[in-house]
């Protein structure tokens, strides 16, 4: 009953409208009587439109973190897919090691076991890295790498998939022009896979950005530890953990507007017109975000 | 600069020199997939300027033949040689073959052009960015030079308003003239053409044809898998049939075609003229 009044209604519109009342409870300060819960609305509004430097700091630490552990993850993904490809034996090995092992273990794992694991047992700590004007911490720097690595796990199969979906006879051209394997995969045949990469490369990166919220067990302040931290003092759980919640939708929500407007521009030369078209994936996140029409079901 | 010539060849600077007088020398060549025998002991010469066209049924064999000629495909026996150099394998001290280093096979395969029957034109890229690709990258050609001779040669296939156009919005005749255009910017010793107007509709197979036979006669060697027997009459220097994986005979146009020797053959032209 729920699920064929949310497939007529539209899922995305029944969240919306969630988000919204939710919103509005959070505001009035309903606090429905009985429960000796006080919500203080302040804290709510304050974080969102007064962010205080920690706030802006965990943002920061959250998107920087996200990008270069993705670019990790994508670049391990690459190798890793290219791994798999390989005819070389040692290589698909390898490669095949590294997928099963950072798929089949929780990420938490990992970053227990490579941060204070490895520190403790006195095998390798990691070290300050001056980037310039800010110094990157061991357990940010941990986080990256951990992050990236385990994302390339992912990243891994998405690669191969684009790269199976070109056309053989592109790799065949390029090798007839005398291209070698290198030049024919950075040249002709990625920059095709792009295409099929791309989209779900993108909710990779929705994910990525979430994901850093389990860099708290490295105690790092990124938004949810920040966030975290400060309802421990203030008591103001319900307000504070309202507001991160939002902070994280509006990232994913800058995201998936970032994210529409790469897809247009790597579908290049498939159209066969000049127009960039008026099928459904050509609208802006904003416009297929709002479409009045529900998601047809079946 | 390169100035703007009437010609296609002498857009790339005029005819490539193959340095042997025989092109293409290919002895006793044989192919399996897996179990299956696709080339039986096949002898092929081409000489500097000629245009030999190979014909047969289909799973004859020739589409493979010219495929291992830029080694797309291994051979398991017989040995290939273009401008007198083995293609795709070294010669180890007790004869035997093993396939030679990937960058080997791709400077050999810089000095042969070949053309698909699907085009497989980069679609990401322009019609000039086709073309200059490979000089660009492959030969290390400075960009505005390689610009400067995709252009000369756009103007050579009749498309040169459609430079910065990608290639899924043109024709599959335009197609393959830029794809033509793309494998002479090499400047090839030898160009291979894999039933190139196989996949294009009647209609445009004349336009790929008629550049086909002004690079013939402006003396570019050429080996043509094709049943265009018109573009074969008019300017192929020798006709090769082939069947089951054998040459079955060869000769001259009317040779062939008008007086063919062998059974095989006949049935063949039989069922295609």
């Amino acid at each position: 009953m729920t699920a064929s009044f949310l497939n007529r209604f539209g899922t995305r519109r029944a969240l919306l409208v969630g988000c919204l009342v939710f919103v509005a409870l959070v505001v009035t300060g309903c606090s429905s009587g009985k429960a000796a819960y006080n919500i203080r609305p302040q804290f709510f509004w304050d974080s969102l439109l007064k962010p205080d430097s920690a706030i802006i700091n965990g943002l920061g630490l959250t998107i920087g973190i996200s990008v270069i552990a993705q670019l990790i993850g994508v670049t391990m993904g690459v190798f890793a897919a290219m791994g798999r490809m390989a005819k070389f034996l040692p290589f698909r090995l390898v490669a095949n090691f590294y997928i099963w092992v950072f798929r089949g273990t929780p990420l938490l794992v990992q970053l227990s076991f490579f941060y204070y694991g490895l520190a403790t047992a006195g095998l390798f700590r990691w070290p300050t890295v001056v980037a310039g004007p800010i110094d990157i911490l061991p357990q940010v720097l941990a986080g990256i790498v951990i992050l990236g690595v385990n994302e390339g796990a992912y990243m891994a199969e998405i690669v191969r998939a684009g790269i199976l979906a070109v056309d053989p006879g592109q790799t065949e051209a390029a090798k007839s022009l005398g291209m070698t394997y290198g030049q024919t995969m950075s040249r002709i045949v990625l920059p095709q896979a792009a295409r099929v990469i791309i989209p779900p490369l993108g909710n990779e990166f929705n994910n990525m950005l979430k994901t850093t919220s389990l860099l708290s067990a490295l105690s790092i302040f990124e938004l949810y530890n920040t966030f975290s931290v400060s309802a421990g003092h203030s008591y103001a759980t319900f307000e504070l953990f309202a507001a991160c919640a939002v902070w994280y939708l509006i990232l994913t929500t800058i995201w998936g507007v970032v994210q529409s407007r790469i897809e247009r521009r790597f579908s290049r030369g498939t159209t066969t017109s000049n127009s960039s078209g008026v099928g459904p994936r050509n609208k802006g996140f904003a416009a297929r975000f709002m479409s009045l029409r529900a998601p047809i079901e079946q | 600069m390169t100035t703007v010539s009437d010609n296609l060849l002498g857009a790339i600077g005029g005819v490539p020199r193959p340095e042997t007088d025989v092109v293409v020398d290919a002895r006793d060549v044989n192919k399996y997939f897996g179990r299956l025998h696709v080339l039986k002991d096949v002898c092929l010469q081409v000489k500097r300027q000629e245009t030999v066209v190979v014909i047969g049924p289909s799973g004859s064999g020739k589409t493979t033949f010219i495929r291992c000629v830029n080694h797309l495909e291994k051979i398991q026996g017989g040995r290939i040689f273009v401008n007198g150099h083995l293609i795709g394998y070294r010669e180890t001290g007790g004869g035997k073959l093993v396939e030679d280093r990937e960058k080997n096979i791709s400077l050999q395969r810089q000095e042969i052009g070949m053309v698909f029957q699907r085009f497989n034109l980069f679609p990401h890229m322009t019609a000039l960015e086709n073309i200059v690709e490979a000089p660009i990258h492959v030969r290390g050609i400075p960009e505005e030079e390689a610009r400067v001779v995709g252009r000369a040669l756009l103007e050579r296939v009749g498309l040169a308003a459609k430079e910065n156009v990608y290639p899924n919005q043109l024709s599959g005749g335009q197609q393959q003239r830029i794809a033509i255009a793309r494998a002479l910017a090499m400047k090839p010793a030898l160009m291979l053409f894999d039933e190139p107007t196989s996949a294009l509709d009647p209609e445009m197979i004349g336009e790929v044809l008629e550049v086909m036979k002004e690079l013939a006669r402006e003396g570019m060697t050429m080996i043509v898998v094709s049943h265009e027997m018109g573009f074969a009459r008019e300017v192929a220097n020798r006709v090769v049939m082939m069947d089951d994986g054998v040459v079955v005979e060869e000769g001259t146009p009317d040779q062939v075609f008008s007086a063919p020797s062998q059974e095989r053959t006949k049935t063949f032209l039989s069922k295609i003229l």
